[in-house]
């Protein structure tokens, strides 16, 4: 089985990962292995099975339109870094 | 050459529910920061997020309401990036199996009809709020996990104004149906813009630039008015324009370039493992079906049609539903449909907000208002006293007729007895009589109040200006 190419540097970068160069050919490597794995499915003939988002048979899970109440602010914010003013503090945002 | 721009848009409205999409902290615009958030909205790992049945319905209604479908199969997907206002890293919307799919909008466009076709609307979720400060941005997330409704155009748009116009019917539809409260103000809509131009006859579009989180409808017709020439100018120069996403400035009146093809996002859709399918079954969707309202523009046309309306009272019963169907129960009794619109925008309308009266209170039924009328139309009582008449009805609810009676508001068309008011009215104003011979017209005016006020407002208004001429020339 051909293994699957993959863009480790472009993944790792929209995962927001840092790698360095032998992390990358150890990552390269898995994840090529993982994908011809995966690709042991392209063996199997699938043309009469439904692609489907779930393996569980289960559909229209909803709840009602109630309001059921939210956490103190502090409990909200206590894990951030840093905040200010009841908000969440982060580097500037600029687009 | 001959240009042209084609445009679509994304409407994100957020959906009028008590609480948010996947968990129960309130959807509430303006409570303070982060008091509106639990684990779930926070994007904490290890929590369920559960739909939002009464968001679900929503959606499938506004299918309906725009004409579109609510498809048999509906799922949700992750959208993958990085942002401080997305707390999970992924927006959760419906990527390739939406809620519902097609429809159109219809509305009034410069004297004529203008229609945009609808791809799709999809349910998602609203993320959270930053403020910018001098050296750091502050994150609420208030508004992370409220749901949104986005709403997909076909680029079917071809001018600023056609624009306008589908945004403000689609936002009448989706007040009117109950689908969202639309507050511009409280950011409850926002659009992005898709853009292109190319030469008239051309069948392949030209490069799709958008224009993101618009957040007026206004700041939309002023954007395609600049972003439209700018587009034109630089093809038409011989210049290439290249995919991207640029920013309004609503202070310069520009559009500037915020990322261009290369750094455009790779969201990575995949379903969302968590939630599940949503399969409406055929009750469900004629539960649905049963919600649907009658559109204001079909309104307003059904009214000036059947009930020969102009089209600023049939705008007005559009606005006010309650106050049209009222106009409806009382017009269904009356040959005079206009007499009635007048009476219930210009009489009844003041005195309940005089009053301080609902509709529901009103003490005479519709139809009494449909009888006084016609004591009008029949010649019976004067317009004067029709207003006495109307007062004294919304005071105590007696029928129009009864109240004539017991007062004895008759109008008077007894030539004798209007000859005798006329007589008199004369002899005690002299001036006035000479001035009318002498060439005054207003005079007569003056002498007709002064026969009126004689015959407590009964006499028959006609008959009056028909004798005093007649005696005045003699
Ligand atoms: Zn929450």
């Amino acid at each position: 089985m051909a293994a699957v190419e993959i863009d480790v540097n472009y993944v790792a970068h929209l995962a927001r990962l840092s790698l360095t160069p032998e992390e990358t050919q150890r990552v390269s490597t898995q994840l090529g292995n993982i994908l011809a794995f995966i690709d042991k499915l392209s063996e199997v003939d699938v043309s009469k099975v439904e692609p489907t988002a779930h393996a569980v048979p289960l559909v229209n899970v909803t709840r009602p339109d109630v309001v059921t109440g939210s956490l103190p602010t502090a409990e909200a914010l206590r894990n951030a870094p840093t905040k200010a003013n009841g908000l969440f503090v982060v580097p500037k945002i600029v687009e | 050459m001959e240009y042209e721009a084609v445009i679509g848009l994304e409407t994100h409205v957020q959906l009028k529910t008590l609480s948010k999409m996947w968990c129960g902290c309130a959807n509430e615009f303006g409570a303070e920061p982060n008091t509106n958030v639990c684990p779930i909205c926070l994007g904490m790992p290890g929590v369920l997020p559960v739909a939002n049945e009464e968001a679900l319905r929503l959606t499938a209604l506004t299918g309906l309401l725009l004409n579109g479908r609510i498809t048999p199969f509906a799922k949700f997907d992750r959208k993958n990036y990085f942002y401080p206002d997305a707390s999970k890293n992924y927006q959760v919307t419906q990527y390739d199996q939406p809620s519902t799919l097609g429809g159109f909008v219809e509305f009034e466009l410069n004297g004529g009809m203008g229609r945009v076709e609808i791809t799709r609307a999809h349910l998602e979720e609203d993320v959270g709020k930053s403020t910018h400060f001098d050296r750091f941005s502050g994150v609420d997330f208030n508004r992370a996990g409220v749901p949104l409704l986005e709403i997909v155009s076909e680029p079917v748009i071809t001018s600023p104004d056609m624009a306008y116009e589908y945004l403000n019917a689609l936002k009448e539809i989706l007040v009117y149906g109950g689908i969202s409260d639309c507050d511009m103000e409280k950011g409850m809509v926002r659009c992005d813009v898709n853009i292109s131009v190319r030469p008239v006859g051309q069948k392949e579009l030209g490069a799709k630039i958008e224009i993101k989180n618009m957040n007026s409808f206004s700041g939309v017709r002023h954007a395609l008015e600049y972003e439209i020439p700018r587009q034109i100018g630089v093809v038409s120069k011989g210049g290439k324009l290249s995919q991207e996403t640029r920013r309004w400035d609503d202070v310069t009146g520009m559009t500037e370039t915020m990322r261009s093809k290369e750094q455009a996002h790779d969201y990575r859709y995949f379903p969302e493992p968590d939630l599940m399918p949503f399969v409406p079954d055929e009750p469900y969707i004629a539960s649905i079906k049963a919600c649907v309202v009658e559109l204001p523009l079909a309104r307003k046309q059904r009214f000036m049609r059947d009930y020969q309306l102009p089209a600023s009272d049939a705008q007005t019963f559009v606005w006010d539903v309650p106050l049209g169907g009222y106009f409806e129960s009382a017009a269904k009794a009356s040959k005079s449909p206009k007499a009635v619109a007048n009476w219930v925008i210009n009489n009844l309308r003041a005195r309940l907000t005089e009053t301080k009266t609902t509709l529901a209170e009103i003490k005479f039924p519709p139809a009494a208002l449909a009888e006084l009328i016609d004591l009008v139309d029949s010649g019976k009582i004067s317009s004067r006293i029709a207003q006495d008449v109307f007062a004294e009805m919304f005071n105590t609810g007696e029928a129009p007729a009864v109240i004539v009676q017991k007062k004895g508001l008759l109008q008077v068309s007894d030539t004798g007895a209007i000859e005798k008011f006329c007589d008199e009215a004369i002899a005690a104003n002299p001036k006035s009589a000479e001035d009318f011979r002498a060439g005054k017209v207003a005079a007569l005016n003056f002498l007709k109040g002064q026969v009126m006020k004689l015959s407590k407002g009964k006499a028959n208004t006609n008959l009056i200006g028909e004798i005093l001429e007649k005696k005045l020339k003699a």
